[in-house]
């Protein structure tokens, strides 16, 4: 997802563990590039040896889709983590994805569904806030990530380095789930996704109001409105959108959902009711939200009744399915609205009538007159620069990495970052590694006996947040660091203590004997140094504190003597 | 004994109250336990103990301080410490203005300050904050520690300042806390924590930060003038601008504890400069880099060029101008968008508080009020009930500030369709403050309003209500539209609408109070509206005003006369009140021949003066009740009885004693039911009171044989005597000739004396005493409930099967009783003389405004089979003990029921009748088999 969206996988070294970080393909491709390039790990054979573990944030198809081709036909048989949620819904959507590419479009050399089942055998369910030990070192915490249900960010730790993956998330809550949430926990790097990295957006509430007002409208006018949604998570919010409207307002007009794929995700709405926001956690005792009164499951013969209805189909672009049909039944009558509750590409259907197209071409060379109003609601659950920057706040990261953006609006935000927080913030392209130096902080064990002997010593009381010298030994054994005072040092390793002695001559010219010199100096020296103990030992040598004098003449030349001094080091 | 063992006992101990002599002696045992102890939780429960005894009411605590102290000094438990500290701070708090041992507890706080067991520092610091002064610098500090000593003398703030950066985050809060409670003790803090506090708003905890914002917020309100320089630049703003942005800043914090915090607090920050006020409400939104329009602004200029939003076109929200990258600053330290993002956060405890703000900081800037609207406008689509009731609540505080325009009311009229009655009641009370631009705004709104009215037809008086008041704001914009509202046509005759349609009424109401002040729209009436008015102005009086209609003489005549009345003989009305008052006042013996007389006159007066003129309503129909007490104590003694046997006079007798029990109710009433009564006419009712009870002790005495239950009576009475002494031991001199006084004066005598004397003395006294004037105090109101459903008039009755239940809906409003939740019960009376009394939860209970309370509940009816459908009465009542009476001891705490008070025989309970039965018609089937 380097500088692109779609295809998120992101490589991770840290600390000597390799992990890989979603497994997305990409929407736009039908070939080879649909997946991500898994030869650049290895060239040949399996990914195993060279990956710890495999993270998936959330069961989007741009951050799961090529799991299925990884693990089975590339070959993988580690840990993949991800949530609850995700788990549940992530195999529906790859079986859903595997069916259109390979029933439809008739492609082979595709993963099959007992594929999928295999892999999903490897997953390992993650909860929030649960820190897991994938190995005696690396550890992974999976955090709240909004967007949809389910997402995470995932924080992964080994020793004291740390990296945050968001994933996708959403800053603000929607109806039903709630804002992403972080504690500080100042890792070296944050991957975030940047999608909306130039775009600060309006309240939700406008928009919420607009579309509730639109849907009112028409349906008092007795007609009907269609919404052309993606199976998961728009389409739930606005169901609990309208199921509360309908609720309050004590309207009567049926609401359809289109059956299929939705039905069975809704029910895991239903399950992972801790997953949602607020309002729907604390009511769900008396009522689960998603258990929808007024929403039914849609049949193609509603179509044709008569007074208002509302109804949810797929897909959301109007390009084929059942949104289509629909559309093409009730496009003639002004009395109707249809609603795009998001983007739509280039060429389809929800494009051209978003543009205002009144005449549309179906195949076949029948043309469609267009009557009924079209609405554009933009319902995004990604976060605005202005959320970005407020996790970047909340986290508190050394080092920031942008994903799953646009190249050009990457680089805006990484200006706005480094210019804010006066951090360094990079944006890889894909295949780019980016290496980012850590300064890691290497825990010692200390003796408590030198510790004791350091507040012997005096000075001010610890304090944490300031560092401070002391001397000791360090012991570099068996992968463990300890500082222990130089003689249990000697003591454990064995070795005697050494003494270091520095020396030095002087040559003096001096006609008497040894003795007579050695006697000389010293009371020269007594009388000179008054303050200190000056003494004359019997094997002569003259002391002075600790520093030795030795007076020694060689043969041939008596009158010249060597005084010879030495002291250790102090 | 064992460790265990002692503490169970010292538990046990605590629960038991200890008097005020003993507590001295009870310390001393302690101490020595404590001495002796080695077990360090039986010190510590002992150390408690020492500080829960030296609260006891009436112990003063100095004299252990010493003691506490050295133990102090020779403990080692850190635990212990702490709460020998903890201790100590009940001590010093006990005693505030003992500086000596105030000094010295300060010293001992700051020679532990430097202990390494965080309960320690907490505690100190905590002393420290309650009982250090800030003018005053530490002199005994440097003989205290080591480390002190190197540091000049210094004061309390600095020294706890330097907490502010403790490693321990309980620590850093204690010492933000203790800072606080200076501020809150009213030492003036110095402008130089500021900094310090600030840097801890990005605090690791959320409990430091929480107390940051307080603390920043405190600066910010002692220093809002001064000047801070911003950093990274070399401006410089108001301080008070500057704590707002930090505190805007909160807004978006990790914890919602702090952001509730947050959000609270910028609403109380009033001296903040508009530029920063309004930069709240602004994202600055943009959409790659193009500065975007948000939807708001798009609304207005779509509703000023005339068209109305469409949203037709896809690239509607197309972003304009391009933005100058450097410029955007995404998440500036200003204020921006932090109610933005209050307003749209997850937990609906920030959201509510964000309204709250919102609405407090609007209600002093007109300006910021007319910004914020489209955002408390969009609140009202929120996905919890209270927060929906919230902004409704918030936008009707503002709305004085504030016109709406036919967007905003559009959207402000779409919730009308809610189906909670709260919300949509609250809406109703928004409109009848609301402001609107164009008459197709009334258009609208009414269109809206008999929407409503048929979708929820139990709304009427609510939606009429508020078209009375939506007419009367809006004269000149319900002008043109009247021929249209009435239907009425310049040639023809439109048929006269159904006079029963609450729709209409609505329209009539509507119509009638803008005509109020709008005399041309009469012109525009047809005959049958003419007809119409006469009869809503009595049926609906308080919903039609009067109008001066031309050529209608008779109506014109009643209603100068009325309004005679009405409008400037307020001050007449009280002149009149004082009056009776005074001229009954004159009457120095019950006995005096006419007295009879002028009190009947008074009473009936009084009774008139109170339905004329409502603002005196409480305290004429309180001086009649109590003058009706004085007139039936009259009758009763001036009975011939007394002189005659017994046995001649039963009819006199039964008489008296229905008297006396009438006496006794209405002192009840009058107690209970008026609010704002003072100590003094408490105690004036309170004589009475007791007169009535001689007086029944008498006729008991008179007609029972026997002394044994007289003996009983007898020694109630007194006591009863006895607590008037004490609870008005501070009004009797305004007693003087009075029963009670008279009683007082003779207690001696009385409480020696056998039953059969003590009854003569009372029955002399009775009769000499004199009766008291009623002086009145400044406002008296009458509780009152109006039940409105059910309105008793349906004549179908409510069919269910016996043995089950049916639920009756009630909605009643209360006026003027105060803690309703507690007091208003529901009385149900089936007609077989089964009563049931039902307490409605206090959730059923709803304040719209100050003095008036909403009450809508359920009862649940049940009975046996009827052979045919009968009325069952629903009243309410107000229940009364006199324990809940203002003047009655406060509640007693662990060590003061040795005070001597036979609490039970104080008590007396009862319920007084709040309002008019209504009949409801019910009909209990027998069960099918």
């Amino acid at each position: 997802a380097g500088q692109d969206v779609g295809r998120s996988c992101i490589l991770v070294s840290i600390g000597g563990k390799n992990i890989m970080l979603d497994c997305g393909m990409h929407m736009g491709y039908n070939d080879d590039r649909r997946f991500p390039d898994f030869s650049y790990i290895t060239q040949n054979g399996r990914l195993t040896d060279y990956l710890d573990c495999v993270i998936i944030s959330h069961f989007h198809l741009d951050h799961c889709g090529a799991l299925p081709y990884m693990s089975e036909m590339v070959g993988y048989d580690g840990p993949i983590y991800m949530t609850h949620p995700t788990k549940a819904i992530c195999p529906i959507l790859l079986e859903d994805f595997r069916k259109i590419t390979v029933d439809k479009k008739g492609e082979t050399n595709f993963f099959t569904s007992q594929m999928i089942k295999d892999c999903m055998k490897k997953v390992v369910p993650l909860n929030l806030h649960q820190t897991v030990q994938v190995d005696d070192e690396l550890e992974i915490k999976a955090y709240y990530a909004g967007h949809v249900l389910g997402a995470a960010m995932v924080q992964i730790k080994v020793g004291s380095e740390s990296v945050v993956y968001t994933g996708d998330y959403n800053m603000t809550p929607d109806r039903h789930l709630g804002a992403a949430w972080i504690d500080k926990c100042r890792p070296d790097i944050l991957i975030t996704e940047s999608t909306y990295a130039t775009t600060i957006r309006d309240s939700k509430r406008c928009r919420e109001r607009d579309f509730l007002k639109k849907v009112h409208e028409t349906i008092e006018r007795g007609g009907k409105v269609l919404i052309p949604v993606f199976a998961l998570g728009r389409a739930q919010e606005l169901c609990i959108l309208l199921e509360t409207f309908w609720e309050r307002m004590n309207l009567k007009a049926p609401i359809y959902f289109s059956t299929g794929l939705t039905e069975k995700a809704n029910h895991y709405y239903k399950l992972f009711i801790t997953w949602t926001n607020q309002k729907i956690r604390k009511t769900f005792v008396q009522r689960n939200m998603f258990e929808f009164k007024h929403i039914k499951a849609f049949d193609r013969s509603y179509a044709d009744n008569p007074g208002p209805m509302v109804v949810f189909a797929t897909p959301g672009m109007l390009h084929a399915g059942q949104s289509l049909q629909i559309f093409k039944k009730w496009a003639g009558n002004e009395k109707n609205m249809v609603i795009m509750p998001g983007y739509c590409v280039q060429g389809t259907v929800g494009h051209k009538i978003l543009n205002g197209q009144k005449k549309l071409e179906m195949e076949g060379r029948a043309t469609l007159e267009v009557k009924l109003q079209v609405e554009y609601m933009s319902f995004s659950a990604h976060a605005d620069a202005k959320g970005i920057m407020q996790l970047i706040r909340m986290a508190e990261p050394h080092n920031i990495l942008l994903v799953h953006g646009e190249a050009k609006k990457m680089a805006f935000l990484k200006d706005k970052i480094e210019q804010e927080f006066n951090i360094s913030c990079y944006m890889p392209a894909n295949g780019e590694t980016t290496t980012v130096t850590t300064n890691p902080s290497v825990p010692v064990d200390i003796s408590l006996n030198l510790l004791k002997r350091e507040m012997a010593l005096g000075g001010p009381l610890p304090d944490p947040k300031r560092p401070r010298t002391m001397h000791g030994t360090l012991i570099m054994k068996d992968n463990s660091l300890r500082l222990v005072s130089p003689e249990q040092a000697l003591k454990e390793l064995g070795l005697s203590e050494h003494q270091l002695r520095f020396t030095c001559r002087v040559h003096l010219q001096d006609p008497h004997s040894d003795t007579d010199t050695l006697s000389r100096i010293y009371s020269h020296l007594k009388s000179v140094l008054k303050g200190y103990a000056v003494q004359h030992l019997p094997d002569s040598t003259v002391m002075v504190e600790s520093i030795v004098l030795k007076v020694s003449s060689s043969a041939e030349e008596p009158d010249l003597k060597v005084v010879l001094l030495s002291w250790c080091f102090q | 004994t064992n460790a265990t063992d002692a503490l169970q006992y010292l538990l046990n101990f605590a629960r038991k109250p200890v008097e005020a002599e003993s507590v001295e002696g009870v310390v001393r045992i302690l101490l020595e336990h404590y001495y002796k102890e080695v077990d360090n939780s039986v010190r510590l429960k002992i150390a408690s103990l020492l500080g829960l005894l030296s609260k006891t009411a009436g112990f003063s605590p100095d004299c252990i301080v010493d003691d506490v102290i050295s133990t102090l000094n020779n403990d080692k438990s850190k635990q212990v410490l702490a709460q020998l500290l903890d201790t100590l701070l009940v001590i010093g708090t006990q005693l505030p203005e003992n500086i000596a041992v105030t000094q010295r507890l300060i010293d001992v706080a700051c020679k532990h300050l430097n202990s390494t067991f965080f309960g320690v520092r907490n505690k100190c610091l905590q002393l420290l904050g309650c009982l250090g002064t800030v003018d005053k610098p530490l002199t005994k500090e440097s003989e205290t520690g080591a480390s002190a000593s190197a540091t000049p003398p210094r004061d309390v703030p600095s020294l706890i300042s330097d907490y502010f950066s403790d490693q321990d985050p309980r620590v850093r809060t204690a010492a933000i806390k203790a800072m606080l409670q200076l501020h809150e003790r009213g030492m003036k803090l110095q402008q130089t924590v500021y900094n310090q506090a600030c840097k801890l708003l990005s605090d690791d905890y959320e409990q430091v930060r929480s107390a940051a914002v307080q603390m920043v917020w405190v600066l910010s309100q002692l220093y809002p003038e001064s000047i801070v320089p911003i950093p990274s630049s070399n401006e410089e703003i108001r301080l008070v601008d500057d704590s707002f942005g930090k505190i805007c800043h909160m807004v978006s914090d990790g914890s919602w504890v702090v952001r509730v915090q947050a959000a609270k607090l910028l609403g109380s920050m009033q001296q903040v400069s508009p530029h920063f006020l309004e930069q709240t409400l602004d994202k600055k939104l943009m959409s790659d880099l193009r500065r975007k329009r948000t939807a708001h602004e798009r609304a207005k200029e779509l509703y000023t060029s005339g068209e109305f939003s469409s949203g037709r076109r896809w690239a509607d929200d197309a972003p304009k101008e391009k933005v100058d990258t450097s410029g955007v600053n995404l998440i500036d330290s200003g204020a921006c968008g932090a109610f933005v993002h209050g307003l749209e956060d997850e937990m609906y405890e920030v959201r509510i508080a964000a309204v709250e703000a919102l609405c407090s900081l609007a209600q002093a800037s007109p300006s910021f009020a007319e910004k914020c609207l489209d955002f408390l406008v969009d609140m009202f689509n929120d996905e919890i009930e209270e927060v929906r009731l919230q902004s409704i609540h918030a936008l009707r505080q503002i709305s004085t500030n504030i016109t709406l325009r036919e967007d905003q009311l559009d959207t402000v009229l779409a919730v009308l369709e809610d189906s909670s009655r709260d919300i949509r009641e609250a809406l109703h009370e928004l409109l009848c403050y609301a402001n609107v631009s164009t008459k197709e705004c009334i258009q609208l709104a009414l269109l809206e309003l008999l929407k409503n009215l048929t979708k929820y037809p139990t709304d009427r008086n609510s939606v009429w209500k508020c078209l009375k008041f939506l007419g009367a704001r809006h004269p000149t914009l319900v002008l043109p539209i009247v021929p249209e509202l009435l239907s009425t046509h310049p040639y023809f005759d439109t048929p006269e609408p159904d006079m029963d349609d609450p729709a209409y009424i609505a329209v009539l109401v509507l119509v009638f109070n803008a005509a109020k002040s709008c005399p041309t729209m009469p012109a525009l009436f047809s005959d049958h509206t003419f007809r119409h008015y006469a009869y809503l102005r009595d049926s609906l009086s308080h919903l039609v005003p009067q109008l001066r209609l031309p050529g209608r003489k008779q109506v014109a005549g009643t209603s100068s006369e009325t309004s005679g009345v009405g409008a400037g003989s307020l001050e007449s009305a009280q002149h009149f009140l004082q009056e009776s008052l005074a001229r009954v006042s004159t009457l120095q013996n019950l006995d005096s021949p006419g007295a009879q007389e002028l009190l009947h006159f008074t009473i009936r007066d009084l009774q008139r003066l109170g339905e004329l003129q409502t603002d005196l309503a409480g305290s004429a129909d309180f001086c009649a009740t109590y003058l009706h007490c004085q007139l039936l104590l009259m009758k009763a003694l001036q009975e011939k009885l007394w002189n005659m046997a017994v046995p001649l006079c039963l009819k006199q007798n039964a008489m008296a004693s229905t008297a006396a029990q009438q006496i006794l109710e209405e002192t009840y009433k009058l107690e209970f039911l008026y609010s704002g009564l003072e100590s003094r006419q408490v105690a004036t009712i309170h004589n009475v009171r007791l007169q009535a009870k001689a007086l029944q002790l008498i006729l008991i005495a008179r007609t029972k044989r026997g002394v044994e239950p007289l003996l009983a009576l007898c020694e109630k009475f007194l006591q009863e005597v006895e607590a008037f002494q004490r609870l008005f031991i501070t009004e009797l001199p305004h007693f003087q000739d009075s029963f009670v006084e008279k009683l007082l004066e003779l207690m001696p005598r009385l409480v020696a004396c056998k039953p059969l004397d003590l009854v003569k003395i009372l029955q002399t006294t009775l009769r000499q005493s004199r009766f008291i004037h009623l002086k009145l105090p400044e406002q008296i109101h009458r509780a009152l409930a109006t039940i409105i459903e059910p309105t008793g008039e349906s004549d179908n009755p409510l069919r269910f099967t016996s043995g089950l239940v049916v639920a009756l809906d009630i909605d009643a409003t209360l006026e003027h009783v105060q803690e309703p939740q507690t007091v208003v019960k529901v009385q149900v009376l089936y007609p077989d003389g089964q009563s049931h009394i039902i307490h409605p939860k206090p959730g059923d209970f709803r304040t719209p405004g100050p003095g008036r309370v909403r009450l809508i509940t359920q009862v649940y009816l049940s009975h046996s089979a009827w052979t045919e459908p009968c009325q069952i009465e629903v009243r309410l009542l107000l229940a009364y003990s006199s324990s809940s009476s203002k003047l009655a001891a406060p509640k007693p705490a662990w060590n003061e029921s040795m005070e001597g008070l036979p609490t039970s025989e104080n008590l007396i309970e009862g319920t007084i009748n709040l309002s008019k039965p209504v009949k409801v018609f019910i009909m209990p089937k027998p069960a099918r088999r």
